[in-house]
């Protein structure tokens, strides 16, 4: 990466799962927030969580007020027959002032484009538009105004693409790694009935188990399959298909045959984003807690601060909040990383 | 102290925090109607949660002889305290091990959103319960969290949160 290139201030996008975590983020110092409705229309459709439209209203109001905007995720995609789910959706986030929404379906990206012209549309990770002729394509024809670019791509090809694309780039710095829309999300759907990309829902808690034995040992299920089985104070990490260990006739020893539970953890890499032209840093976790985006949000807001006036970032230490108590920079450093 | 003593503390704090905050119950939705079970692992009983919004209940049994619930969420004292302050993170300690949860996991996660959503914390609520004490309960409780973070290793969590063993 060219140190030469002055880093950009980016836009430190922030989660918000329930309206405390959102007043929570912007009083961290979140430039913008990111949520959702209690409905499939958003991909953390989990119990307790997210936003009536009145609670959005609000959020909103005070986000506004302390110069901070709000980014409604409409980011699932509708099953057939049931559109207006997501119009609703789109029509709220347009009575209540969104600053975006985030979308996924071209349907819904469409309809919004066509009904509601003057609410800016940002493209969702969960598209899975990550060349420039894909995210070009959502440009032209319903002008989107940024892409959340998938968790695939090396700092360098970022950079390649920001050169290519007529729209801004928002990327994760921090969260969950999962890739959503290359097909491990059907693992979900398959062994629960209910899908990540349309309901919103990976791993539903209705399907959870935990058993743990004298010997301290956990199990882990989601519905009748063991996902993993923790030894004694061994780490943990979530009941999901994709990070789960698993044994077969080809290798008995139990391995993750997709991936390890673990983090991803950009925070050495944030001047190389900056400079490859990346307008918007995201944290994911608008499933955890305000504690944890207190926390995050925190530790960004003064790297960023730090970065952008010439200082060398002092990163703080979230391994405590990561999963599994492991982070890894995934492919934004290397290919090699699976 | 004893749990006849105990209960019309819990009691106190049960009606208090239901009063005080509504939107609880509409985050757990029909998880309301279900039981809980608390358990400080240290501590020499666990507290039964019926957060009914029509009538809230709190109560402390003996951990031998507390009645069935659809969930157990367990963990030390000062991690649980934490947690429903929302000073810590469910899923941080879930990772470490220092959390343990049993049963119906959709209940557990729908009141962990729903009193995560409480502006201040559910201990700022309960402290208020004791009217011209209040100002009594809070020093105790922040006392109490000098004590816990001294005796338990108390270790960055991000900088600003805590981790207690």
């Amino acid at each position: 990466m060219n140190d030469h290139v002055a880093p950009r201030r980016p836009e430190l996008v922030c989660p918000a799962g329930t309206p405390a975590s959102l007043r929570t983020a912007v009083d961290a110092g979140a430039d913008a927030v990111y949520c959702g409705l209690q409905n499939a229309t958003n991909a953390r459709n989990f119990p307790g969580l997210n936003f009536s439209p009145d609670e959005l209203g609000k959020s909103v109001d005070y986000a506004h007020a302390r110069g901070a905007k709000v980014l409604l995720a409409v980011n699932t995609f509708p099953p057939a027959g049931q559109f207006q789910l997501w119009k609703d959706a789109i029509g709220i986030a347009a009575s209540v002032a969104a600053d975006a929404i985030i979308v996924a379906d071209i349907g819904v990206a469409a309809y919004a484009a066509r009904e509601f012209p003057q609410l800016r549309l940002h493209l969702s990770v969960q598209a899975g538009a990550s060349s420039p002729e894909a995210i070009r394509f959502h440009c032209e024809e319903f002008n989107v105004r940024r892409v959340v670019l998938p968790r695939i791509l090396t700092v360098a090809e970022i950079a390649d693409i920001h050169r290519q694309i007529p729209c801004e780039i928002e990327a994760f710095v921090f969260g969950n790694i999962g890739m959503m829309a290359e097909g491990r999300c059907s693992l979900t759907n398959y062994v629960t009935g209910v899908s990540t990309n349309m309901d919103g829902v990976c791993s539903p808690a209705a399907d959870v188990h935990y058993e743990e034995e004298a010997d301290g040992t956990l199990t882990t299920k989601l519905g009748s399959f063991v996902i993993d089985r923790y030894g004694c104070g061994e780490n943990g990490g979530y009941p999901t298909i994709c990070k789960g260990r698993y044994s077969c006739s080809a290798q008995p020893e139990p391995y993750y045959a997709f991936e390890e539970p673990r983090s991803l953890n950009l925070s050495a890499l944030l001047p190389d984003l900056m400079r490859a032209g990346v307008t918007a840093l995201k944290i994911e976790g608008r499933q955890r807690s305000r504690a944890y985006v207190r926390s995050v949000v925190a530790a960004f807001r003064k790297a960023v601060d730090e970065i952008m006036t010439g200082k060398q970032p002092s990163l703080t230490d979230l391994i405590a909040l990561t999963e599994g108590h492991k982070e890894t920079q995934g492919a934004f450093q290397s290919k090699s990383w699976r | 102290m004893p749990l006849p003593l105990l209960q019309p503390i819990l009691t106190l704090i049960g009606t208090q925090v239901a009063k005080a905050q509504p939107d609880v119950f509409s985050r757990l939705g029909p998880h309301a109607q279900k039981s809980f079970v608390i358990d400080p692992t240290d501590l020499p009983f666990v507290l039964v949660l019926k957060p009914k919004p029509e009538a809230p209940a709190l109560s402390a049994w003996r951990r031998d002889s507390a009645p069935h619930s659809h969930a157990r969420i367990a963990g030390s004292f000062l991690n649980l305290f934490d947690l429903i302050d929302g000073s810590l993170d469910g899923d941080a300690l879930f990772f470490s091990r220092k959390l343990r949860v049993t049963g119906d996991t959709e209940a557990v996660v729908a009141l962990r959103n729903a009193l995560d959503d409480v502006d201040g914390g559910v201990v700022e609520s309960i402290t208020k319960a004791f009217g011209p004490l209040s100002g009594v309960a809070a020093m105790t409780v922040s006392h109490m969290r000098t004590l816990g973070g001294r005796g338990l290793g108390s270790r960055g969590l991000g900088g600003r949160g805590r981790n207690h063993e």
